[in-house]
């Protein structure tokens, strides 16, 4: 057997990713590994090689995941390493557990200046639990900041292992990385599989290209996969002719075949990852499989926003900026929905709060889009007392009418911050309706906390407000934990008696009152007086829980109009007169777009 | 018939600077006063007479001398000024020639100087009779020295005195702006200006409230303090004639209303706008770049705008709506009058024959009738 794609010898073959926190150094250290295995030159070199798209790049983080074939010698054999990047989000948690499940081995990387952080431990965990062989190291062992003795100690204490296991690099310098590729080698099992079995692979990555339509990255298990052969995706029964199979080395490369635990891309003629998903299992259509791979899921979205042009006029283009971003994006769900105060959007779902992010920020920055997006919210479940059921995924369709329970998601979460924060983490996540459900010292000075909270909770600035009250040192990450009964209700806000559904949100009984008082608030500062006296009410069905009151415009004429104010007063008008263009009308009342944009900003959205 | 045309020289010093202007002007220092101010005397008589190409024709019906403080420069130059117009222009026999003044720089001799020169209308800056008030606005003057300066006004033969006060400054209450009223009648004025403080951005008064050393002004304390003395003036013989303004009839400014009827003026010196009825066009704002222009022979434009049509039309109506004679019904569109009806409803516009006017209610919103009725 050689070296060669389809006919490598599956035990010269070691499969791993990185689990890495964002700016933990995941792609210098897979830059690194680019250079020292030959497959990128010096010359053609450049920061972060792996990160395709911009945006990806400006923040730092992976979204896609990609995997490369790396050739490297231990004494007289040449062993393939795939590298499977993995993306680094609480919101792809999903994503993440399938390309883990691709690996049989992942090296571990953490800041040898800052420690392991929450959404690193989770990932850690969802490798532990796929069996994989846990590779720990510390990077950024060059930094004057570095604790390489306190966090090997800590590492060594999660995983289980001798603190001098803990390997330490600088993926900046290179300084270890030789050494991690032999470990690589010599710790992580080769895969196994049965060449004879009817082919089968695990789809752990589809992107869209617009030159080559859905580009599907996939693991072999059994089997092997020719270019001329006709997949079958097994959850949908669809099967596709192939275009082209290859590795990615580290641009991607045309081959034959795919055989027993490599690591390559299918390309068929489809136009739409949500024809080849994350986790589906790839057969081929002659010969099926008769089992798919376990662990196939379909994406749940999470958290719901209205999303509208501020223009009008610009609603198609939305449509069809969503419905270009849905070809890369399997887990992103769009309806039109109307809104008597927005005008024509749509509700749109996401899988979290990062991802609601990336969504708005391609809008605007790839499509040139302004927008307003809602308050995002959860998906509700209620039920009436005549037996029937809701689900609610915008605030404004809560029913009205006699309910008997109201049910939310919630998650299960994990902190991890300085021991010093346990206090301030405590009260946060009481206020937020958490309960705790353990403890654990990572170290004497680092402590995990668990708690059950409900998803509504975190998505209303519950970051931010995380990491103000630990100077930044705290990290989070959730996952889905199922749904519990609440006392929840709807508080809408009326302006000059008429409702303004953008504005409506479900929120716990016992804080109706501090939203309505906080809503309140702000839009008597956000809304110019009106000739008019105009109330705010917040209210939960027919009952006012609090009101403030826009005084009416008593004066509104310029002091002083002589020869050298003329033209700056005709301009001002001028501009005035645009700005009305750009007015919401509720009921008489005349809102800036700048009101609704400043009064859903919630900015509990997280950035790191 | 000659065409009726108003000049306005800018003179861009005081003594100090107020914290709330932000007009072009600069502290003057005595020292210097020959290598600032005599060249900028030069340049303006020259600007002078540039001005008369195009209206060789026209009659100068006001004459109009605005700062800073022109009351900082001696009767000799304001001689060499008019001297100059006279020079270029035909002067109606009836011109109106006013000067603003800081009481702090008058005396009898002075005012009867500048009198004889034909200068025939004075404007004081009052500001405010209260003293807190007026520190809190950083003038210098005392509020006793506003009464001497307009005896020796009249002493000295001015016919037409006017006064400028400021409400709504932080700190004043009611009474205090009452008190302001009462004192600058007492002075038996023919003319008072009457302007709620406004806050421009960038200057020390708009840096303190930020800062939160002064209170921000309030609207409605403004709109109360300008009803109170829409009353007092009014009962005292000064009808209003400008949403700022107020005069014994046949006092009114007839310098401003020319900007307010669109008229044609001129403006001399750094910083001034001009318009022939067709454009407007503006100097710079620094005084050396200003006379370094007009000694190389060049005209000190530093903008300059050609009105379209209906950008003529609005400033008719932008300015008509805030006199009391109000504006012709007729410059507005049958749709634009079809929503000027809300106001003639809820009692912020009259008619006056064929002319829109506003009520005491409507002048207090007079931008905001603007901004609703127009296309």
């Amino acid at each position: 057997m050689t070296n060669q794609p389809g006919s490598t010898d599956p035990s010269l073959i070691r499969n791993f990713s990185i689990i890495a926190h964002i700016d933990h150094g995941k792609s210098t250290l897979a830059d690194r590994m680019l250079q020292l295995t030959g497959v990128v030159d010096e010359r053609t070199m450049r920061s972060q090689y792996l990160d395709r798209m911009d945006i990806e790049r400006e923040r730092g983080i992976t979204i896609k995941s990609q995997a490369v074939r790396l050739p490297w010698m231990v004494g007289e054999n040449t062993f393939t390493l795939n590298m499977i990047d993995t993306p680094g989000h609480v919101d792809f948690t999903y994503e993440v557990s399938r390309s883990l499940a691709a690996c049989e081995g992942a090296v571990l990387l953490v800041d040898a200046a800052q420690g392991i952080e929450a959404q690193t431990l989770a990932n850690l965990y969802l490798a532990l639990e796929a069996d994989l062989t846990i590779i720990p190291v510390l990077n950024k062992i060059d930094l004057p900041g570095a604790y390489p003795d306190k966090y090997a100690e800590e590492l060594a204490h999660i995983i289980g292992c001798e603190v001098d296991e803990v390997l330490r690099v600088s993926a900046k310098t290179g300084d270890g990385v030789e050494h991690l590729l032999g470990e690589i080698v010599r710790q992580v099992p080769a895969p196994t599989g049965n060449a004879k079995a009817p082919m089968r692979a695990l789809i752990f990555d589809s992107v869209y290209d617009s030159y080559r339509g859905v580009v599907t990255y996939v693991r072999m298990v059994d089997g092997q996969l020719s270019h001329r052969d006709r997949i079958l995706m097994m959850s949908t029964k669809a099967t596709h002719e192939i275009l082209e199979v290859g590795v990615i080395s580290p641009e991607p490369t045309k081959s034959e075949a795919l055989g027993v635990g490599e690591v390559g891309y299918v390309i068929t003629g489809v136009k739409d990852v949500r024809q080849s998903r994350v986790g589906d299992t790839v057969s081929i259509a002659a010969r099926p499989a008769q089992e798919a791979l376990s662990g196939y899921r379909h994406p749940k979205p999470m958290v719901y926003a209205g999303i509208y042009p501020i223009e009008g006029t610009d609603y198609p283009m939305l449509r069809e900026a969503l419905e270009k971003l849905q070809l890369n994006d399997a887990a992103l769900v769009f309806e039109p929905e109307t809104s008597a105060a927005l005008g024509f959007g749509f509700r749109v779902g996401f899988l979290g709060l990062l991802h609601m992010e990336i969504i708005r920020e391609r809008l605007d920055r790839e499509y040139d889009l302004d927008i307003i997006s809602t308050a995002p919210n959860v998906v509700y479940r209620v039920l009436m007392e005549d037996g029937t059921e809701h689900i609610v995924m915008n605030p404004s369709e809560f029913p009205e009418g006699k309910i008997a329970e109201v049910f939310e998601p919630v998650v299960k979460a994990s902190v991890i911050a300085p021991a010093d924060f346990v206090g301030t983490l405590m009260e946060l996540c009481q206020q937020r309706r958490g309960t705790q459900t353990g403890m654990d010292y990572l170290s004497a000075d680092r402590v995990e906390l668990h708690y059950l909270l409900p998803l509504a909770e975190i998505v209303y600035d519950f970051f931010d407000n995380l990491k103000s009250r630990t100077k930044g040192y705290a990290s989070l990450d959730y996952e889905d934990a199922g749904e519990q009964e609440a006392d929840l209700v709807k508080v809408d806000i009326l302006l000059n008696s008429e409702p303004v559904d953008a504005f409506s949100a479900i929120v716990h009984q016992g804080k109706a009152y501090a939203y309505g008082v906080d809503m309140a608030t702000r839009l008597r500062k956000l809304i110019p007086r009106q000739q008019f006296e105009v109330p705010i009410q917040a209210a939960i069905g027919s009952r006012v829980i609090a009101r403030e009151t826009i005084r009416a415009m008593r004066k509104d004429v310029l002091a002083k109009c002589y020869g050298g104010d003329i033209t700056r007063k005709r301009k001002l008008l001028e501009k005035q007169k645009e700005g009305k263009k750009r007015m919401k009308m509720v009921g008489r009342v005349e809102v800036p777009q700048e009101a609704f944009v400043a009064a859903l900003a919630t900015s509990q959205t997280e950035k790191k | 018939m000659a065409t009726p045309l108003s000049l306005y020289i800018h003179i861009p010093w005081c003594r100090t600077r107020c914290g709330y202007c932000d007009f072009t002007t600069f502290e003057l220092e005595e020292s210097r006063r020959a290598e600032t101010v005599m060249p900028y005397i030069s340049a303006l008589c020259m600007e002078i007479g540039r001005a008369k190409v195009g209206v060789e024709d026209a009659e100068v019906v006001t004459i109009y001398f605005g700062g800073g403080t022109p009351t900082l420069l001696r009767a000799k130059d304001f001689e060499k000024i008019l001297a100059s117009v006279h020079e270029s222009f035909s002067l109606s026999p009836t011109v109106e020639i006013t000067t603003e003044a800081n009481p702090e720089t008058l005396s009898l001799e002075y005012l009867s100087d500048l009198n004889k020169l034909g200068i025939n209308r004075l404007s004081m800056g009052m500001q405010s009779a209260a003293l807190h008030v007026l520190n809190t606005l950083e003038r210098v003057h005392s509020p006793g020295r506003v009464l001497e300066a307009a005896q020796w006004a009249r002493a000295a033969g001015f016919k037409n005195l006017s006064l400028d006060l400021i409400y709504g400054t932080p700190g004043e209450t009611m009474e205090d702006w009452e008190y302001s009223l009462r004192v600058a009648l007492d002075t038996d004025p023919d003319h008072i200006s009457a302007y709620s403080l406004t806050v421009e951005q960038g200057t020390p008064l708009a840096r303190r409230i930020t800062e939160g050393y002064l209170d921000d002004v309030d609207q409605d304390d403004m709109a109360e303090k300008y009803l109170l003395a829409d009353e007092i003036l009014s009962a005292a013989g000064l009808p209003w004639y400008e949403v700022s303004n107020w005069a014994r009839p046949g006092f009114e400014c007839q310098h401003n209303l020319q900007y307010w009827h669109s008229g044609q003026w001129r403006g001399i010196g750094v910083g001034a706008h001009s318009f022939d009825g067709r454009s407007r066009w503006w100097a710079p704002r620094s005084p050396a770049k200003y006379v370094a222009t007009l000694n190389v022979g060049e005209s000190p434009v530093l903008g300059r705008e050609l009105l379209t049509e209906d950008q003529k039309r609005t400033e008719r109506i932008m300015l008509g709506i805030r006199l009391a004679e109000g504006f012709e019904s007729n410059l507005l569109t049958e749709t634009e009058l079809n929503r000027a009806q809300r106001f003639l409803i809820s009692g912020d516009l009259l008619r006056s024959g064929t002319r829109l006017v506003c009520t005491l209610r409507g002048r207090l919103i007079a931008d905001l009738i603007v901004r609703e009725i127009l296309d």
